[in-house]
This record gives structure tokens, C-alpha cells and sequence, in this order.
């Protein structure tokens, strides 16, 4: 089976951000392989052990995303490709979706898999739309995925349980944190991954073109903060004054 | 007049709350058209022409129910060819984000997503979405014909206003090659006592709970008060609490009269996903956590100590 896992590189979810004078967040930060997609990871290296097959990295971004790559080569991924052009600095979500979708093409996978949604954004609308560009079903919100031949089935998180949601491969599958606990690599495994092999593309090898973002920033102003209002270091008494703001708002 | 189209979603029959807030603001900005899909569109009809659609687009077809996204984005993509609406509004929820995301894609449209508000400018449209940590709102000009648009939950009050609308049998054939995705079963795990949307009375528990372990604290404190219990992101991802107990962005939004933040730092996450809340208390060891900045009463404390002192202050006050 051969098993395809978008990823990316966000700031370090720990670290503070900062903003450009163009009003986009800087990416100079800290940067880390994106701790949803070692899930997604983890869950196609677990595939690949009980199905057999080859586990690739994709992935948009500049030059130093090969980090990010290689950190998820050092886990035991087979190989990585990366779409770095200055080009698509700044893409939104079809753009990146686009770019993912003709490399991923290439590659002709049984199954995509990408984190429900990234850390940085947290808008999770790349995967439906790559789903869509690929025309692969899209089995989303998955905490568990079973694959039995051609049919891939996964339990999908829902408000109040889950659905039991299957399909026919090639198929796009988003997993949540829940799916799997991501393997620490081993020195073994950084080893090899120092000879694995990152193929870069340049977008234009892609042939996608890039046309009008979906949105222009055309200002951005102060949230309009909530007061803050008065913080109380706990002396024993701070129970008696909790119980009076709950009385003053009338749910006590 | 601009024309806007709304996606409703419909819940066992039932047109989704969220989607009713949507109602809210779409009839500010133009004609509004609504479509509902599957089991229920029809009574779904109904109550959205109560909430200002004119027309309202509806299809039966038990394939919107049984399979994931791809029937709904035929549906809509049809419907856009014909009615050409100038915006689409999706409320920013796990089941219409995967619709609203493959129609982006189809149409070649592109979207914005988490949008807390919307408005006409220049014959077209300003969606306002929360930026840089939260700490500040951009405005963002949408390009794409048409603009589609995702907002967040509890952006806006849903409530009655308009009349009957005209009903039309949406005309789509679901074709084999969409039903793909199928939903073979649905399992409901826990019913929850008070639904956290809707509690008067909202306490979430992140990291500083310590463990799964202590939750059960939390649990006491909202039965005291009648209230639900909710969780940061940070700690479903950890596996202490299920998905369905997530509060923010991608999670569930709330805007409870009371809500009580314990162990919860006050990432972007999790704040855009509950600041609207009437009054908010934190709880919290760290007195320079972001939450400390946002809360009513900020309580610096252990709240191991504090949550169990406080139900057992409000069970006495109560029968007291």
C-alpha cells in the first residue's frame, strides 16, 4: 500500500508570535514538524507495518521545511518530497491544496493522510479541498482507521460518539490526535534518515498556477479586549468570593 | 440587492442552531436563499423561512445523510450554476467545513474560514476574522466569485424574523461516483446531561487539572451548578477527555452566563472558542496566564483545592 502524509512545519506551538510589517505572522520562529501530523505519521507507519507498502512525506514550504521532513523520515517514513518556491510564500488554502494535489498525483497513493487540522491555522480546510482536487472520498475526523484489502474504514469522531464511515481506496483520511501515540526516533532511525531521499519540485515543474488569493488583508486593528478585571491571589477566601460572582449572575 | 445563500445543516431533521445564526446576519446583507439537505429538509424549511429565507432549496435524498461531503457539494455546486448567489455562508463547524471546503475547490473559489462577522463593502464582502493569536481582528476582503464564507459559532443570536418561504424541490441527482464516503453506522457514546452549548453554566478543565484523573472534579462542580463540563485542546489532544468536550476553535463555542476556567492557560485556540461568555472566572496557578488578562475574577491558586472548597460552598448555599 502505498500511503502518502501531508505535512508541515509550523512555529513552535510553545513560542510567542510576532507579526511582519505586511501584517503576516512571521515564520522565523522556532519551527517544528507540526505535532498533529506526527499522528498522521505514526498511524501511516503503523499501516505500512501491517499492510506493507511505502510511507511518503509531502509537503509545501521554504527551503528549511526539509527539517521537518526529515524529522518524520527519522520516524520511519520511506522518503520525502518538498514544494519549495518563494512563489508560494503566503499561499492559502486552495493554493497549498493545489500544489499538494499535483504532487501528490504523481505519486498515485492508496491513501492520503493528513492531520485534522494544523497548529498554526487551525482551520483544517486544506484536506477537504485536496480531497476534491485528488477525487479521492474523504473519510475526515478519523480516531481509528482499519484498511481490509481495497476498503478503508475508519471511526469518525462526532459530537456525541462516532460514525463507522468506509470507503474504496484510493481514499484521503484525516486523523485527529486521538488516532496514535507518535514513536520517539531512534538513533538507528536518524541515522538512515540522513540518507533518505527528499525530492525537491519547484511549483512551476507542477504546472500550477497560482491566480488571485481567495482573501486581501485589508486592515488589521486591536480585538476588542474583555476588561480584565480583578485577580486574587488564593488566600482561603477566594471560594467565598467566586460563590458571590456566581450569585451576582444568577446561576447560584 | 446582493443574493446570499446559506448552507443549512440539518441535525436529526433539525436545522442546526448555528446555522439559524447564520440567518441572523445573511438577511442584513441581501435576498436570502437557504438549501437543506436530506432527512427533515422540508419541516427545516419551515423554520428558516421564520428566520428570513425567501427561498429555501431542499432535497430528501437519504444520500446527503449516508455519505461524507460529496453529495452536498453536488447539491450546492449545482445550485450555484443556476442561482449564482454573490456569497455562500458555511457555519465553521466539522460537518460543513468539508463541504464548504471540496465546493471551494469544485468552484475554484477559494473561502475564508473562521470568520467571526461579515459585511457588504464596495458591492462585495469583508469578512472579519480573528488574527494573530486573537489579539487582533483583520479585515479580509474576499475575492473569489462567489465568496464563500465561514462562521464561527455564537457569532451572532439567532432569532425569528421573516415568514414563509418558498419551497423548491432542488433539482440534483446524487450520482454513484459521490456516494463514496459511506456512513455505515452511528454510535452514540455518552449522552450528555446538560449540552455544553447550551449550559447556563460552562467549566473547563486544561492542563493544570493535573491528569484525567481529577475531571471528575469538574463533573461535581457542574452538577452542583447544573452546568457542563468542557476541556482545552491541549488535553483532548493528551487523551485525558473525549473530542466532544472541546471548547474553541475547532471545537465547540459556548457562550454560557458563567464560565469557569480551571488549569487553562488561555491559548487563541481555546479563548476565540469562549470569550463571548457573560462573566469569566479563572482558575489558574500562574498569574501571568493569558486567561488571567481576560477573566472577570482571576483566582491564583491550586485549583485541586479550590474546585472541590467551591462545589462543596455551592451545594451548601444551595440547600442552605
Amino acid at each position: 500500500m502505498k500511503i502518502v502524509v501531508t505535512v508541515k512545519q509550523v512555529p513552535d506551538p510553545n513560542s510567542n508570535l510576532t507579526l511582519e510589517a505586511d501584517s503576516t505572522i512571521s515564520r522565523e520562529k522556532e519551527v517544528v514538524l507540526d505535532p498533529g501530523d506526527e499522528c498522521g505519521i505514526e498511524e501511516g507507519l503503523q499501516l505500512k507495518e501491517a499492510h506493507g507498502g511505502e510511507v511518503i512525506l509531502v509537503s509545501m514550504g521554504p527551503d528549511r521545511a526539509k527539517d521537518a521532513i526529515r524529522k518524520g523520515l527519522s520516524m520511519g517514513a520511506d522518503r520525502g518530497v518538498l514544494i519549495s518556491d518563494a512563489s508560494l510564500a503566503g499561499a492559502d488554502a486552495l493554493l497549498t491544496a493545489r500544489v499538494l494535489a499535483a504532487a501528490i498525483k504523481q505519486e498515485e497513493p492508496d491513501l492520503v493522510i493528513c492531520a485534522t487540522e494544523s497548529y498554526d491555522g487551525s482551520t483544517g480546510m486544506v484536506p477537504p479541498m485536496l480531497a476534491e482536487l485528488l477525487g479521492f472520498p474523504q473519510l475526515t475526523f478519523a480516531k481509528k482507521v482499519e484498511v481490509d484489502g481495497s476498503t478503508v474504514k475508519v471511526h469518525r469522531q462526532t459530537a456525541d460518539g462516532y460514525q463507522i464511515v468506509e470507503a474504496s481506496t484510493p481514499a484521503l483520511i484525516t486523523v485527529t490526535a486521538a488516532i496514535a501515540e507518535p514513536r520517539y526516533a531512534s538513533l538507528k532511525g536518524i541515522m538512515a534518515a540522513r540518507s533518505k531521499e527528499i525530492k525537491q519540485v519547484a511549483a512551476s515543474e507542477l504546472g500550477v498556477e497560482k491566480g488571485q488569493p481567495a482573501e486581501t488583508i485589508e486592515g488589521v486593528v486591536e480585538a476588542e479586549a474583555r476588561k480584565a478585571g480583578e485577580v486574587i491571589e488564593d488566600d482561603g477566601s477566594a471560594v467565598e468570593k467566586i460563590v458571590q460572582v456566581l450569585a451576582a449572575a444568577k446561576v447560584l | 440587492m446582493p443574493s446570499i445563500l446559506v448552507y443549512a445543516e440539518l441535525s436529526e431533521g433539525k436545522v442546526a442552531t448555528t446555522s439559524l445564526e447564520l440567518m441572523t446576519k445573511a438577511r442584513d446583507l441581501g435576498d436570502v436563499y437557504a438549501v437543506a439537505l436530506g432527512a427533515g429538509a422540508k419541516t427545516a424549511a419551515t423554520t428558516l423561512g421564520k428566520h428570513g429565507a425567501k427561498v429555501v432549496h431542499v432535497s430528501e435524498d437519504s444520500a446527503f445523510d449516508d455519505y461524507v461531503a460529496e453529495p452536498a457539494t453536488d447539491a450546492l455546486a449545482s445550485l450555484y450554476e443556476k442561482e449564482k448567489p454573490d456569497l455562500i455562508l458555511f457555519a465553521f463547524t466539522p460537518d460543513s467545513r468539508e463541504v464548504a471546503g471540496r465546493l471551494a475547490a469544485r468552484l475554484g473559489a477559494g473561502l475564508i474560514s473562521n470568520a467571526g462577522d461579515v459585511v457588504a463593502k464596495d458591492g462585495g464582502f469583508v469578512a472579519k476574522v480573528p488574527y494573530f493569536g486573537g489579539a487582533k481582528v483583520a479585515s479580509m476582503k474576499a475575492n473569489g466569485k462567489p465568496a464563500i464564507v465561514l462562521i464561527r459559532p455564537k457569532s451572532f443570536e439567532a432569532s425569528a424574523k421573516g415568514g414563509t418561504a418558498e419551497v423548491k424541490q432542488l433539482d440534483v441527482k446524487v450520482g454513484d461516483g459521490s456516494k463514496r464516503a459511506h456512513i455505515a453506522e452511528r454510535v452514540v457514546e455518552a449522552s450528555e446531561k446538560v449540552k455544553l452549548e447550551e449550559a447556563r453554566v460552562v467549566i473547563s478543565g486544561g492542563r493544570g487539572m493535573g491528569g484525567p484523573q481529577n475531571f471528575p472534579l469538574l463533573e461535581e462542580l457542574a452538577n452542583a451548578l447544573g452546568g457542563a463540563v468542557g476541556a482545552s485542546r491541549a488535553v483532548v489532544d493528551a487523551g485525558w477527555v473525549p473530542y466532544s468536550m472541546q471548547v474553541g476553535q475547532t471545537g465547540k463555542s459556548v457562550r454560557p452566563g458563567v464560565y469557569i476556567a480551571v488549569g487553562i492557560s488561555g491559548a487563541m485556540q481555546h479563548t476565540v472558542g469562549m470569550k463571548t461568555s457573560k462573566i469569566i472566572i479563572a482558575i489558574n496557578k500562574d498569574a501571568e496566564a493569558p486567561i488571567m488578562k481576560m477573566a472577570d475574577l482571576g483566582v491564583v491558586g491550586d485549583a485541586l483545592k479550590i474546585v472541590p472548597a467551591l462545589t462543596a460552598a455551592v451545594k451548601a448555599k444551595k440547600n442552605g
